[in-house]
C-alpha cells in the first residue's frame, strides 16, 4: 500500500500549472462564462500542440504515453482553475469509443484531428422522453442503400454549436427488443438537415437540441455493428469510469477561505472572523480528499486489469453528492452576499460559491444520474438484484 | 513505486490469521457473554499470544515493530468482530511509552509484553482526582494521563467494574491518587498529541470494520427477506441506501489507509488526515448501522438480532474522545492554524 503519487507526477503537476498561467487567461475564463461554451479553439489547439488532449495514447498517435495517474494529474489541474476541457473531454470519449469500435477509415480520419484538437465531437445520446433510460431512443435510422436516413431528435447535446460530430443513437430496427435494435452513427454537423436550437441552462452552460431531418450519412459513419449500439455504449461508459468532482470541491473550499477569513499575517494559515465557520470548511476538505482518493482507485484498478464495475460509480456519486450538499452549505457562509451573482472576473469570491450552487445540481444528472450510479453499485457492488424491467 | 492499494503479502497473511482466529473465537455469543465488563480475558491473552501486541513495540523492546498500516488492518477486524479487548487501547500506549522512553515507560512496556497485563491512555482530562472514563479502564493494571505537559501513570490500584454504558465497552473512572510521573516537557505533550492522532486512526479503522460488518447483514437481509411477494433488496429506496453506504466505507476505509500510511512522514500531514479519517469513518459506521437497522424493521430493535451491537459500537466508540461535532474545528485547526491543536 501506498499513497505517495511519486517526484514525477509533482514535475508534471507543475507543468501544468506553468502551462494554465500562461493559457488559460482571465479573458479565457471570462469568454468561457459569458458564451457558457466549456470549450475554446485556440485553447484546444494549444493543448493538442502540447500533447495533453490523449495524453495517455501513444506518442505515434499523438499522445504522450501517459500512465494512467498522470493522466488523472493533468485533469485534475485542469479542473481546479475550471478551464474550458468540458468538450475536449467529451470529444475524448467519443474518440476511445471509436478507437476502440471503429473502421481502419473512420480511425484515420479522425483521431489525428483529435489528438491535435482541431475537432470537436459531442454525444447524441437523450432525448426528449428518454435520459436515463438511453436505450428507449426513438430517433430512428433507416437504410437505403449504402446511405442511412436519420430522424429525430436529441436533447443535451452540449457543445455541439462548435462540434463538428454528432456521436448519435439511432434506432435501426423496429422488430427486435430495444437493446438489440440500436445502432451508433458518428454525424456531420455539416449534413444537410441538421439543425440547432440553443438551450440556456442553470448552470450558465449553453446546451442544445439538435434535430436530424432526413439525414443523410455513409455506411461508412457506422461505429460498431448494426444493432450493436449497445456493446459501444458499454464500453464508452467505462471510459468514463474515473470521473471525479474533487478538484471542483478543492474550488468551494479555495473560495470558502476567502469568503469566511483572511490568510494569516504569518506563514500560510488562515485567521476567521466567525469561529464556527472553519470547521464546516473544513469537513468539506475531508470530502474532496475521500472524492479524490475513490478516484484514486478506479483508476488504479483498472490499470490491474481489476473491475472498476462498481468503483467507477462510487467515484461519480460520492463526488457530486458532496458537491452539491457542500456548496449549499458554503454558499450559506457569505450571508446575504451569497445572493449577489458572480463578477467578471471573480474567481476566488462568493460569486464562485453561487455559481457553484447553481452549476453543481447537474453533475449529480449528467454523465449517469445519482440513481442510475446506485443501481449500479447495488447490482454489480453488493449483488443485489435488478430494480430495473426490461 | 506510486500509488498502489495492494497490501502486502505479509499484511495478507496477518490479516488472515487474525480473521481465523476471530471466526473461530469471537462469535456473537461470546461477545454478548462479555456485556458487562466489555473485557474477554482468555481472547485478550490469545491476541496477545498471536502477537498483536508486540506489533506496536520495536524491535529494540524484543516486538515486531509494525506499521501504523499493519495495525490499522487488524483493527477494521475487531471492529467486524466487535473485539471485547483492549487491543486498540493498549496499542496507543505502547506507541507512547516507546516514544517517550525512559526508566518508567520500560518497566510498563515490559509488563505489557511478558504478563499481558493492559495498560492504557485516557483521553479525558483529569477532574478532581478522577481520570474519567478511560477506555480499557475497568482492566487496564495502569493508566496513563496527561496533566500539563506531564505524563502520568496511575498507581497501584484495583481494576474497577465497567461503566454501564452504550457500547458495553470496557469503560471506567480511575483515581489519580498514587499516580507518578513517566515523563515531562514539550516533547511529552507533543508525543501525546501523536497518540491522540493515532487513536483517532485506529478508531478510522475499527469503524470501518463495524461499518462493513453491518452493511453486509443489510445485504444478506435485503436478498433473503419477502415482502409484497419479493426479496425486498429490489426496492430502490432500500437498494439505494446500501449503495450510499458502501460507497461512503469504501472512501472512508481508503482515507483511513492513508492517515495511517502517512505516519511514517510528516507528523502535521498525517495529524490532518487522521481527523478526516476519524470524522469521515466514525460517520459513516453509524449512518450504516443506522440504515441497516431500520432496514431490518422490527427485528433491528430486538436484542436477539446483532445489528443492535453494530450500531452501539459505531456510535459508541466515536463518544470517547469528546463531542465528536467538535471534530471538524479540530481538523480546521490543524489545517490552517499551522500547529497541532487537539
Amino acid at each position: 500500500v501506498n499513497f505517495d503519487l511519486g517526484e514525477e507526477t509533482d514535475l508534471l503537476r507543475k507543468e501544468v500549472r506553468d502551462f494554465i498561467a500562461q493559457h488559460v487567461t482571465p479573458e479565457l475564463l471570462e469568454r468561457v462564462h459569458r458564451t457558457g461554451t466549456w470549450h475554446d479553439k485556440e485553447f484546444a489547439l494549444a493543448l493538442g500542440r502540447r500533447g495533453w488532449v490523449a495524453p495517455g495514447w501513444s506518442v505515434e498517435e499523438g499522445g504522450e504515453g501517459r500512465s494512467w495517474l498522470e493522466q488523472l494529474v493533468i485533469r485534475e489541474e485542469f479542473d481546479r482553475v475550471d478551464a474550458p476541457v468540458s468538450g475536449m473531454s467529451v470529444t475524448m470519449l467519443v474518440a476511445n469509443t471509436i478507437r476502440k469500435w471503429g473502421t481502419p477509415a473512420i480511425k484515420a480520419e479522425i483521431l489525428p484531428k483529435v489528438v491535435r484538437g482541431e475537432i470537436v465531437m459531442v454525444l447524441g445520446y437523450s432525448e426528449a422522453d428518454s435520459g436515463s433510460d438511453v436505450a428507449a431512443a426513438r430517433t430512428s435510422a433507416e437504410r437505403r442503400g449504402e446511405e442511412w436516413v436519420i430522424n429525430g431528435e436529441k436533447m443535451f447535446t452540449t457543445h455541439a454549436q462548435v462540434a463538428d460530430y454528432v456521436f448519435l443513437l439511432a434506432r435501426t430496427s423496429a422488430e427486435a427488443p430495444k437493446r438489440k435494435s440500436l445502432t451508433m452513427f458518428l454525424v456531420p454537423m455539416t449534413a444537410p438537415g441538421v439543425d440547432l436550437a440553443p438551450v440556456r441552462t442553470l448552470g450558465g452552460e449553453r446546451t442544445n437540441i439538435t434535430t436530424f431531418t432526413d439525414v443523410a450519412v455513409p455506411d461508412s459513419q457506422r461505429v460498431g455493428d448494426i444493432d450493436g449500439a449497445w456493446a459501444v455504449l458499454g464500453s464508452a461508459l467505462e471510459f468514463e469510469r474515473a470521473s471525479t468532482w474533487a478538484p471542483a470541491l478543492d474550488r468551494l473550499v479555495d473560495a470558502a477561505l476567502h469568503v469566511s477569513g483572511t490568510p494569516a499575517a504569518d506563514g500560510d494559515g488562515w485567521d476567521f472572523t466567525d469561529p464556527t465557520s472553519r470547521g464546516r470548511i473544513a469537513h468539506v476538505v475531508a470530502e474532496a480528499e475521500v472524492s479524490r482518493l475513490l478516484a484514486l482507485r478506479a483508476g488504479w484498478l483498472a490499470s490491474q486489469g481489476l473491475s472498476t464495475l462498481a468503483e467507477g460509480p462510487m467515484a461519480k456519486l460520492y463526488s457530486t453528492e458532496a458537491l452539491t450538499r457542500c456548496s449549499a452549505d458554503l454558499l450559506d457562509l457569505a450571508g446575504a452576499d451569497g445572493l449577489r451573482a458572480a463578477e467578471p472576473g471573480d474567481h476566488t469570491g462568493a460569486g464562485i460559491l453561487e455559481h457553484a450552487y447553481r452549476h453543481s445540481q447537474v453533475t449529480t444528472i449528467y454523465g449517469g444520474t445519482s440513481e442510475i450510479q446506485r443501481s449500479i453499485i447495488a447490482e454489480r457492488g453488493l449483488g443485489l438484484p435488478r430494480s430495473r424491467t426490461a | 513505486m506510486t500509488f498502489d492499494l495492494a497490501r502486502s503479502p505479509e499484511q495478507e497473511q496477518l490479516c488472515d490469521s487474525v480473521r481465523s482466529l476471530l471466526t473461530r473465537e469471537c462469535t456473537p455469543e461470546r461477545v454478548r457473554r462479555s456485556h458487562d465488563s466489555g473485557y474477554d480475558g482468555a481472547l485478550w491473552r490469545q491476541l496477545h499470544e498471536l502477537g498483536l501486541i508486540e506489533m506496536s513495540l520495536p524491535s529494540e523492546e524484543e516486538g515486531t515493530g509494525a506499521t501504523l498500516l499493519d495495525l490499522a488492518l487488524v483493527c477494521e477486524l475487531l471492529g467486524e468482530f466487535l473485539v471485547p479487548a483492549p487491543v486498540i487501547e493498549t496499542a496507543v500506549a505502547v506507541r507512547l511509552l516507546t516514544r517517550v522512553g525512559g526508566t518508567v515507560a520500560q518497566q510498563l512496556l515490559a509488563a505489557v509484553r511478558d504478563d499481558a497485563d493492559p495498560v492504557v491512555m485516557a483521553l479525558q482530562p483529569t477532574h478532581q482526582g478522577t481520570v474519567p472514563m478511560v477506555p480499557g479502564g475497568a482492566v487496564a493494571t495502569k493508566v496513563l494521563f496527561l496533566e500539563g505537559d506531564a505524563l502520568h501513570v496511575t498507581g497501584d490500584e484495583p481494576t474497577g467494574t465497567a461503566i454501564a454504558n452504550l457500547g458495553h465497552l470496557c469503560v471506567a473512572d480511575r483515581s489519580t491518587a498514587g499516580s507518578t510521573v513517566v515523563a515531562a516537557g514539550p516533547d511529552v505533550a507533543h508525543a501525546v498529541d501523536i497518540a491522540i492522532s493515532e487513536w483517532k486512526t485506529l478508531v478510522a479503522a475499527l469503524e470501518c470494520g463495524v461499518g462493513r460488518r453491518a452493511l453486509q447483514l443489510g445485504v444478506s437481509y435485503a436478498k433473503e427477506r419477502q415482502a409484497f411477494g419479493v426479496p425486498i433488496a429490489t426496492f430502490q429506496t432500500l437498494a439505494h441506501r446500501l449503495a450510499d453506504q458502501a460507497t461512503v466505507l469504501d472512501g472512508a476505509q481508503l482515507l483511513t489507509w492513508e492517515a495511517a500510511w502517512s505516519h511514517d512522514g510528516d507528523v502535521q500531514r498525517s495529524a490532518q488526515l487522521s481527523s478526516m479519517a476519524y470524522l469521515i469513518a466514525v460517520d459513516a459506521a453509524r449512518t450504516t448501522a443506522e440504515d441497516v437497522l431500520h432496514l431490518f424493521g422490527g427485528y433491528g430493535f430486538m436484542l436477539e438480532y446483532d445489528i443492535q451491537l453494530h450500531f452501539r459500537w459505531a456510535k459508541a466508540w466515536g463518544l470517547l474522545l469528546g463531542d465528536f461535532t467538535h471534530e471538524s474545528d479540530v481538523l480546521a485547526g490543524l489545517l490552517w492554524e499551522g500547529s497541532a491543536a487537539t
